[in-house]
């Protein structure tokens, strides 16, 4: 290939630069078909937002964007790499560029906050500890967590947990950043917080975010584009104003739906039984 | 009519009964071969961690010897002083039948240095550590903690596993040996208060009958459970399901198939070195 081909191929325009794809996924728990071939383009800079009833797939999903998880078949392209057929090394370096905040947050219980943050640093840099020290910092500042690096993660209410975890995703700089449920076990101030938290990271820094939720509101605030999980299969894919303006009974009703089969979450139970807001106006009239 | 459904469950029955036992060993085989993998793939994590800029750190090997080795000295010494003692009571009382009670330090050493000292610091570290580890891991796991570090790029066996593993290969002999000194060491105290034997001339008998062979076997079995605790513990840890439940059943799974893993070998032990 002649050098002023290769140069045009780099220069092509950064824009709707695709980070992640994923083509036919199949995948299995045991005997169980999980997914059923799904298809997604996750661009550079964007907010997708993917939704579905619980049980529908949506943490297996994002495992599986994350790399954590091998499908039975189909192929899942992070940041250019197939990501199963790399070796094990050029995985840990692609996870590298990956930040997770978790559901439950999963900072380490034995650990503090500031040690918690700097881990990733530690294990993968040679800087001294005052430069890990300063870099941990900024990242609490960033997540309005300034002056809580000594404390225990049990020391932390619900949504400091989470945005300590954010931190700590922050920290190696990644190029795309995964939130699994952000909302889950919040109360809606804080989890608002986290809303603009979120938005915040995609405009200051161009960060490419993947957000799991089944709360409408907060995907309306925050989402691009909105993916819709329906027992494995992708119902919907487009903004939020497509969403919003979609005759689709089915959509409508898998938004505002409880599956039948899912085992009901506790939060969401006793949401529902004082009558909060937006899940009564999803019910039946 | 009647007869011929009873026939059919009873046949059911002793089917289901040949399909459990089936069922039941090969998960059995499943199980010994996961502990294999682990083994080996800390092996592997050990050796090539550094190449892949994924070293192990002696400062968590050094922070698992202290949580696994040096918090357990006082209960497994005490215990081991309390074996020891036990063992001269009851080897004067018996050879007390022959009057040959003269020989008790020969029983004392062979027993305490080759069976008890390994055994009861087995137990004990498959008590407090074992379960420990699974608890720990079993935490983490449902806690997301797992998947948090495999995101980091920072993989768990490596970073939880071989230091656990090596502290344990390490400090179950070292606390074994404690245990063989203050075992003896109780029943010497006995035998001088009621044989008037001194300490001096019980050590020497000790270490005259005594062959090096004798402590190696000690030492070596304690090393194996040192092994077993730590696999043991660390795969029940990983393989914990479903809320804190999960690892409250993991925990008691841990420390009875920590002891019997340990009962077991000793007896193999026993066998093969006297065969
Ligand atoms: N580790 C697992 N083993 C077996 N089945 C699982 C596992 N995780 C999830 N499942 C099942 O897969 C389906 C999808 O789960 P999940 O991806 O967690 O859905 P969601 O996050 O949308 O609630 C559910 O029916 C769930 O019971
Ligand atoms: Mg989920």
């Amino acid at each position: 290939m002649s050098e002023a081909a290769t140069a045009t191929v780099q220069e092509a325009p950064p824009e709707a630069r695709t980070v992640i794809e994923v083509r036919d996924l199949v995948t299995h728990y045991g005997p169980r078909e999980i997914l059923h071939g799904v298809n997604v383009d996750i661009v550079e800079g964007e907010i997708m937002v993917i939704m579905g009833g619980s049980g529908s797939g949506k943490s297996t999903f994002l495992r599986h964007l994350m790399a954590l998880q091998r499908p039975t078949s189909g192929s899942i392209k992070i940041l250019d790499h197939d990501v199963w057929s790399l070796s094990q090394k050029q995985l840990f370096e692609l996870r590298r560029k990956l930040g997770v905040a978790f559901q439950s947050g999963a900072l380490f219980s034995s650990m503090t906050v500031g040690e918690n943050i700097m881990l990733p640093l530690y294990e993968h840099t040679k800087l001294d500890r005052t430069t890990m020290e300063i870099m941990a910092r900024m990242k609490l500042e960033v997540v309005e967590l300034s002056g809580f690096e000594d404390l225990m993660p049990s020391e932390l209410s619900g949504g400091m947990i989470k945005r300590a975890a954010v931190a700590r995703a922050l920290i190696m700089d990644p190029r795309i950043l995964f939130f699994d449920e952000p909302s889950a076990g919040l109360d809606p101030v804080v989890s608002k917080q986290l809303d603009e938290l979120i938005l915040r990271l995609r405009d200051a820094m161009g960060m490419t975010i993947c957000v799991v939720t089944h709360e409408l509101d907060s995907a309306f605030t925050i989402a691009d584009r909105i993916t819709v999980l329906d027992q494995g299969n992708i119902l919907f894919i487009g903004t939020v104003d497509e969403l919003r303006s979609s005759a689709s009974e089915r959509i409508q009703n898998l938004l505002n739906r409880r599956s039948e089969e899912a085992e009901i979450d506790p939060d969401e139970y006793l949401r529902r039984l004082t009558g909060d807001k937006e899940e009564a106006e999803g019910m039946p009239r | 009519m009647a007869e011929g459904s009873n026939q059919n469950t009873a046949q059911s029955a002793f089917g289901r009964f040949f399909d459990k036992v089936g069922r039941t060993s090969i998960s059995g085989l499943e199980e010994v071969g996961r502990h294999g993998v682990m083994l080996v793939e800390s092996l592997y994590w050990l050796i090539a961690g550094p190449r892949m800029s994924q070293p192990v750190r002696l400062g968590s090997v050094i922070a698992e010897m202290m949580e696994i080795g040096v918090r357990a000295i006082g209960i497994i010494g005490i215990m081991a002083a309390a074996i020891g003692a036990m063992l001269a009571i009851q080897g004067i009382y018996t050879l007390k039948v022959f009057g040959a009670e003269g020989h008790v330090v020969l029983g004392v050493a062979f027993s305490m240095v080759r069976e008890f000292a390994p055994l009861i610091t087995g137990i004990l570290v498959a008590g407090r550590s074992g379960s420990a580890l699974s608890a720990r891991l079993g935490t983490m796991k449902i806690n997301q903690e797992l998947d948090a570090l495999e995101v980091m790029g920072i993989n768990p066996v490596r970073f939880l596993v071989v230091p656990s593993l090596i502290a344990s290969l390490v400090m179950v002999p070292v606390l074994t040996f404690m245990s063989m000194a203050l075992g003896l060491y109780a029943a010497a105290l006995y035998v001088r208060a009621t044989l008037g034997m001194t300490m001096a001339a019980f050590f020497d008998q000790t270490i005259n009958v005594l062959s090096l062979d004798d402590l190696m076997h000690g030492l070596g079995k304690a090393a194996i459970f040192g092994v077993l605790i730590a696999l043991i513990g660390v795969l029940n840890g990983f393989l914990v399901k479903g809320g804190a439940e999960g690892v409250g059943k993991a925990t008691t799974r841990s420390v009875v198939q920590c002891i019997s893993a340990i009962v077991v070998t000793d007896m193999l032990f026993a066998l093969v070195a006297t065969f």
